[in-house]
């Protein structure tokens, strides 16, 4: 018994079986792209086709994944764990630090038009990562909160856009009164996607809501005399300040406040529009999960049949879930119809919820400053890499792998419990129930 | 034994078909109001499953479960769907393997518990959201409640903590109090000592006979720890194959020639008497 407490010593580095791993890894990579790399076909001095072999290419492919197969055979007697390296004050230090990050993000959110006025890259840049924020916060509601896997979210942005820009184009109706309109109607739709799949979970659900945002975008695809059709919707009204168009006339914004007119103007309003509406989303939802139909999301979460024995409606919880995150999706939809001015089916593809659900799984389901700067991490990098784009996805693929492998509950992976009696502490995320599933 | 004089819960000819199995066959017992009805059966004889029935996760093939509250109120069970029963017939329940939120802290599990009162004085949510008083109010008698069942069940102590974190004799305990603070008029345990060792269900004993006389909550315990069953149950039913082979007191089950054979099998002579007489 005693030995088996004794700290079992650390194996010595088994070089024999490193070099085989090493050229195992070796041979996958030869097979897997002997023909992707290996060869390249071209047209010859006679016009027909050629087969020239990049040997030195797959040579250094295979040398690249012979020397990664030994290295991480070397280290797997090793801990990975890097925390246990880290000493106990930094680690505090580190804790303090990221109770003000949030702060100082929103700070630098807050300030980012008036340091940046001039770069209209920067500004419109930060209303597309702020979108995504806001995106990521509802659809954290419906995946991170109540666990209900949903690919089909940007049906609800797609429903939002296109509520607004027809019933801005065909009843002259003003942003901010379709604005609240479009969040009820996506919030319908959401609670019409939820009936049928009130009895699915995991996998079944995420095909049944894959589904479902296709048919929303076929839909728009298809009924032109409504929609428009691929032709989408042009000429969408702008949002004006209160009532005060951003025009270069005696009516206009800058005319009223007595400034000269700059078409800045409008963008630096959209940014902290877009930027209320996001915080908004962001404050709801903390409140929500301090009220009973918050825990309710999170119990139905961990156990749906313990929460059906306490007496919860399992049916309204998992409804008010997907109306709720639906409406937020609906509010940024609109938001995006404004301030593109034009929106198309092309807009609402599955490519947009996959990004979405990948902000949310990034950033750690259930946080909310997880989420924030995963969409900010990964829309900044999409931009940084804009030059290089037939290497983007490459790129993004296989950052996602890695972060999956050391961070695979996401950037912040405790909980933060609702309530307390004594002093807070953090949920670690092993025994959170989707860390689980 | 006779039937109950005032029972809370009446079960008619209940019966239980999966497909060709019959898990539980016509049967019929009742609980008396404010005692310790006790359930057992060897494994597989459908302990479980007359728990489900009784609380709505599955619906009875045949029969009726009745429930009478105290002021005079009835609920027919089978007819109700599970949370209902629950919200509105206030039958509480634990499962045999623990479901607690795992991931939720101790507090949290208690008042998820507390959801539909808590649910209604936030407005559904709408006075809530706007951080009126009445809501506050309502979750401080909430966590006041939840703090008076876990020094009860003596975990108060790990009210912070993530439920899943718990040894497995402290998540028996916890997952009672959150049954609890549902305010059940009846509540179903389902083999709360199952793991427990000694002392552990010497303490479980002590706070059910606690919880019944403090709060005249009426109990229904699956078992097979027939140090609980005997130390504190006031009416054992035992079953067999889905079939009610005994009714009466503890000090009678001990002594009945079909349970003991239920459990430990009969004598050779008497299965070769048994085996003659159908013709084998």
């Amino acid at each position: 018994m005693s030995q088996a407490l004794e700290t079992p010593a650390r194996p010595a580095i088994d070089l024999l079986g490193a070099l085989k791993s090493g050229a195992l890894a070796a041979v996958v990579a030869f097979g897997l792209f002997s023909l992707l790399i290996g060869v390249r076909t071209d047209q010859g001095p006679t016009g027909a086709l050629e087969i020239e072999p990049r040997l030195v290419a797959l040579g250094v492919i295979c040398a690249v994944a012979f020397v990664g197969g030994f290295a991480r055979a070397c280290l797997a007697g090793e801990s990975l764990d890097l925390a246990g390296y880290i000493p106990e004050r930094i680690k505090t230090a580190a804790g303090h630090v990221g109770r003000y990050f949030g702060l100082a993000l929103l700070a630098f959110a807050v300030i980012e038009p008036i340091a940046f006025y001039h770069n209209r890259y920067i500004l419109d840049l930060g209303i597309l990562v702020l979108t995504y924020v806001m995106l990521g916060w509802g659809l954290n509601i419906v995946v991170g909160l109540a666990g209900l896997l949903d690919l089909g979210y940007v049906a609800f942005y797609a429903v939002g856009a296109y509520s607004y820009a027809l019933l801005a184009q065909n009843f002259g109706w003003s942003f901010w009164i379709c604005l609240p309109i479009a969040g009820f109607l996506a919030a319908c739709w959401g609670v019409m996607l939820g009936f049928p799949v009130l009895r699915l979970r995991g996998d079944y659900l995420a095909i049944v809501t894959l589904a479902f945002g296709e048919i929303i975008r076929l839909v728009l695809l298809n009924w032109q005399s409504v929609t428009g059709g691929p032709n989408g919707i042009s000429g969408i009204a702008r949002p004006s300040f209160f009532g005060l168009p951003f025009t270069d006339d005696e009516n206009g914004f800058a005319a009223t406040f007595g400034l000269e007119y700059s078409p800045t103007h409008r963008v630096v309003f959209l940014y902290y529009l877009i930027l209320v509406l996001a915080l908004l989303t962001n404050w709801v939802t903390l409140r929500l999960r301090r009220l009973p139909i918050g825990r309710a999301w999170e119990a139905l979460r961990e156990d749906e049949i313990a929460c059906r024995s306490l007496g919860i409606n399992t049916t309204t919880t998992k409804l008010t879930a997907f109306a709720m995150g639906a409406m937020f999706g609906g509010i940024a939809g609109s938001f995006f119809a404004t301030r593109q001015g034009f929106i198309s089916p092309e807009s609402f593809t599955f490519s947009e919820s996959a990004l979405v659900l990948a902000i949310v799984v990034l950033g750690g389901m259930g946080s909310q400053l997880g989420v924030a700067v995963a969409a900010f991490a990964m829309l900044g990098a999409f931009e940084l890499f804009r030059e290089f784009s037939q290497y983007r996805m490459l790129v993004f693929g296989i950052a996602m792998v890695l972060i999956m492998i050391w961070r695979p509950r996401g950037l912040v992976a405790t909980r933060t419990p609702s309530v307390f009696l004594g002093k807070p502490k953090e949920v670690p995320a092993e025994i959170v129930a989707e860390a689980r599933q | 034994m006779s039937a109950p004089a005032d029972p809370i819960l009446a079960v008619e000819h209940l019966s239980m078909r999966f497909g060709g199995l019959v898990a539980v066959d016509d049967l019929s017992f009742a609980a008396q109001r404010g005692h310790i009805t006790a359930l057992i059966g060897p494994n597989g004889a459908g302990k479980t499953t007359v728990f489900n029935c009784i609380t709505g996760f599955y619906h009875p093939s045949v029969g009726m479960v009745r429930l009478t509250h105290a002021d005079g109120t009835t609920y027919l069970l089978e007819r109700l769907l599970d949370f209902r029963i629950a919200k509105l017939a206030r039958v509480a329940r634990t499962f045999q393997n623990i479901r607690l939120f795992a991931g939720m802290t101790v507090l949290e599990n208690l008042l998820v518990a507390q959801h539909n009162p808590l649910m209604k004085a936030s407005g559904f949510t709408v006075l809530g959201l706007l951080g009126l008083p009445v809501y506050g109010h309502a979750e401080a008698a909430a966590i006041d409640k939840a703090k008076y069942w876990l020094d009860r069940v003596g975990v108060l102590r790990r009210a912070d903590d993530p439920a899943g974190d718990l040894p497995y004799g402290e998540q028996r305990r916890v997952e009672i109090a959150r049954a609890m603070c549902t305010d059940p008029v009846l509540l179903c345990l389902d083999e709360p000592a199952a793991g427990l060792n000694v002392r552990e269900s010497a303490e479980l004993n002590e706070l059910l006979l606690r919880m019944r006389a403090e709060h005249n909550t009426s109990i229904l315990l699956i078992e097979h720890d027939m140090s609980v069953v005997m130390g504190i149950s006031d009416r054992v039913v035992v079953l067999d194959y889905g079939v009610k082979i005994f009714d009466g007191t503890p000090a009678d089950v001990r002594n009945d020639a079909k349970v003991i054979a239920a459990y430990l099998g009969v004598e050779d002579e008497e299965v070769e008497q048994a085996e003659a007489e159908v013709g084998l």
